[in-house]
């Protein structure tokens, strides 16, 4: 089984759950930027949770297929077309043989992804699928998928048409709250710059990939005053360099806070301010630029709370679906 | 010294040994990595080791944050009275110093430097106190350096130079970060000397280029068969000034599978480094003749 990619969309990337075990050398865990999605598009098509799929960001991709496949389309709201005519997203559909699968403009979120019956099956490289370009590693020959090539798919166990309850999804919420846990290196600002940080009203900058999301618009950070340890470096925004944990929030020079994501560097010279909390992390890949957010603060009970929602939430569908 | 214990959110412990970078807190760090993943402590999914600091990733489903922190915080004691010794090795490094390619970069993003009038080397060279580029990078190569950290991006090691304090060079990283560097770019900022593994961002200030492949994730290149990163911490590396010949050489034969790294085994102390610097670094470097 396999289907041809006839236009590649803007930036279509094989993703699964990622490879953990390898940030100690810079390889970073990587797999879809909104996991919520891509486990639900799985669950749709009778796949395990963890197989791979397609991750399209802003624009979907031209795919031509060569099998009749299931297929499953989750995430960011954006039409899906099947020889042109529309298809449900959030529901498995049956694409024939020698059909065309395509999409219409983005309406909301970001990043769609596309589950196959079967999962994609690529060769999987340090235990997964995912691409991560600046590695060369997953995906095909370590880049994102482009016109031409022919994507491989497993032997689908089942046929199953499935759709999810959209009352299901978690509500979107305008401005979008992202929970912070501060923490880190939060002891470098002043208390007057703390409590701004909250206050201000951010917005996605352009710069915003699977590596880490820019905001900007916000007031730049004042740091408590300090002789600058030896090896840092002389700005105030720097440290010795460390290690950087996922949903960190670093902010170069003081001025626009940059939170890594799914296919973070591992470490580097500059101060982290916090995390955004583990749940949240998901809601950062379906950020558009000029998206307007607030980062709320929250304890670690908060943060725990909110894991254990959104655990409960994919227990709910997977028993709906199941 | 004062260990700082902090939560990335609610999925990390952050371990910081010391503010400032030395050998004694890059030690200290090691060792109690060390005691932690001894501990085989239920949760733990990976360890992250830093210049001076460490990173636990845990699953906050199996084991409270709370409880992850005091079980670190535990095993402090064992770090401190752990061992500064090493079994590890000494690698020579070519380096193409003041080549064509980092030169043609460093002249696209000469806005973003402290000093567009002058090199990075130029640059380098005086705020270090040299009166030329020529005994700068003498200096930089004379003597060897420890590798403290592996990551950023894919392998990309840290460098520690095996100096005396005030010996040691530092220089600040670009005003503001170049798009665009040169893969296996040779560089430095702060006080710590770094390979770039692959192409990409980057603010260090650049000095030259390796033609050894540290990062390769097709597993081709003979000595990466086994694993597609070279580096990891605790290796020493000694810089050696090659040519425009010698370096399109090595790199013909790094394609072919001819090259072989020259590598010594060696034990680093710290404290026999720290009694007397001068002996400790000609003995590591001893080690490398005859290879």
């Amino acid at each position: 089984m396999a289907f041809k990619v006839v236009k590649p969309g803007l930036s279509t990337t094989i993703q699964d759950l990622g490879r953990p075990g390898y940030f100690h050398l810079g390889i970073p865990e990587g797999g879809a930027m909104d996991r919520f999605a891509m486990r639900v598009a799985n669950m749709l098509v009778g796949n395990d949770e963890a197989e791979a799929g397609l991750e399209a960001v802003f624009m979907g991709p031209e795919l031509s297929f060569e099998d009749d496949t299931l297929v499953a389309v989750t995430g960011g709201e954006m039409p899906i077309l099947v020889d042109g005519e529309p298809r449900e997203s959030w529901t498995s559909f049956v694409v024939k043989a020698g059909q065309v699968l395509s999409f219409g403009f983005l309406k909301s979120g970001a990043r769609i992804y596309i589950a196959f019956g079967g999962g994609i099956a690529t060769p999987s490289a340090l235990g997964s699928r995912s691409t991560y370009p600046i590695g060369a590693l997953g995906g095909v020959e370590g880049r994102a998928i482009a016109a031409g090539d022919v994507i491989p798919v497993g032997k689908a166990t089942d046929m199953t048409e499935r759709s999810l309850d959209k009352a299901l999804l978690a509500p979107v919420e305008t401005p979008v709250s992202l929970r912070v846990l501060p923490d880190l290196y939060w002891h470098r600002l002043t208390p007057a710059s703390q409590a701004q940080f909250f206050a201000d009203e951010w917005t996605v900058a352009p710069e915003a990939d699977r590596m880490g999301y820019r905001f900007r618009g916000g007031a730049p950070m004042e740091f408590v005053a300090r002789d600058q340890p030896f090896g840092a470096g002389s700005d105030p925004s720097n440290i010795v360099d460390g290690c950087y944990s996922y949903g960190s929030i670093q902010v170069p020079g003081g001025q626009e806070p940059i939170v890594l994501h799914r296919d973070a560097v591992s470490g580097g010279g500059y101060f982290t301010l916090g995390a955004v909390i583990s749940a949240d992390m998901d809601l950062i890949g379906q950020l558009q630029p000029n998206t307007k957010v607030r980062f709320v603060e929250v304890t670690m009970e908060q943060a725990l709370a909110a894991r254990t929602a959104r655990r409960e939430r994919l227990d709910k569908i997977r028993a709906a679906l199941g | 010294m004062k260990t700082r214990y902090s939560f990335g959110g609610d999925e990390h412990v952050y371990v910081e040994v010391d503010e400032e970078m030395s050998l004694e807190a890059f030690f200290v760090a090691l060792s109690l990595r060390n005691a932690v993943a001894e501990a085989n402590i239920p949760g733990v999914t990976e360890i992250c080791p830093a210049n001076a600091s460490f990173e636990v990733r845990f699953n906050p489903d199996v084991i409270s944050p709370d409880e992850m922190m005091a079980r670190i915080k535990e095993l402090e004691h064992k770090a401190e009275a752990g061992e500064k010794r090493l079994d590890t090795r000494i690698i020579e490094i070519p380096v193409y110093f003041q080549d064509p390619w980092t030169h043609e970069t460093l002249m696209r993003f000469r806005e973003r430097h402290q000093d567009p009038e002058a090199t990075d080397l130029e640059y380098a060279a005086r705020i270090n106190g040299y009166d030329s580029v020529e005994a700068f990078i003498e200096a930089f190569h004379g003597q060897p350096w420890f590798v403290s950290m592996v990551g950023f991006v894919a392998g990309l090691p840290f460098l520690y130079q095996l100096v005396e304090r005030e010996k040691q060079i530092e220089v600040p990283k670009y005003l503001r970060p170049r798009t665009d560097t040169p893969k296996h770019t040779v560089g430095i900022g702060g006080c710590f000397g770094c390979i770039y593994s692959v192409r990409g961002a980057g603010g260090y200030q650049m000095f030259g280029i390796t033609p050894m492949t540290i990062f390769d994730p097709t597993q081709t290149v003979s000595y990466l068969q086994d694993f597609m990163v070279f580096f990891k911490p605790g290796d020493i590396v000694k810089w050696k000034p090659i040519d425009r010949a010698e370096f399109d050489r090595i790199e013909a034969a790094v394609k072919d599978g001819s090259y072989t790294p020259r590598i010594a085994q060696v034990t680093f102390d710290l404290e026999a480094f720290n009694a007397d610097m001068a002996s400790t670094n000609a003995k590591l470097m001893e080690a490398l003749n005859g290879v």
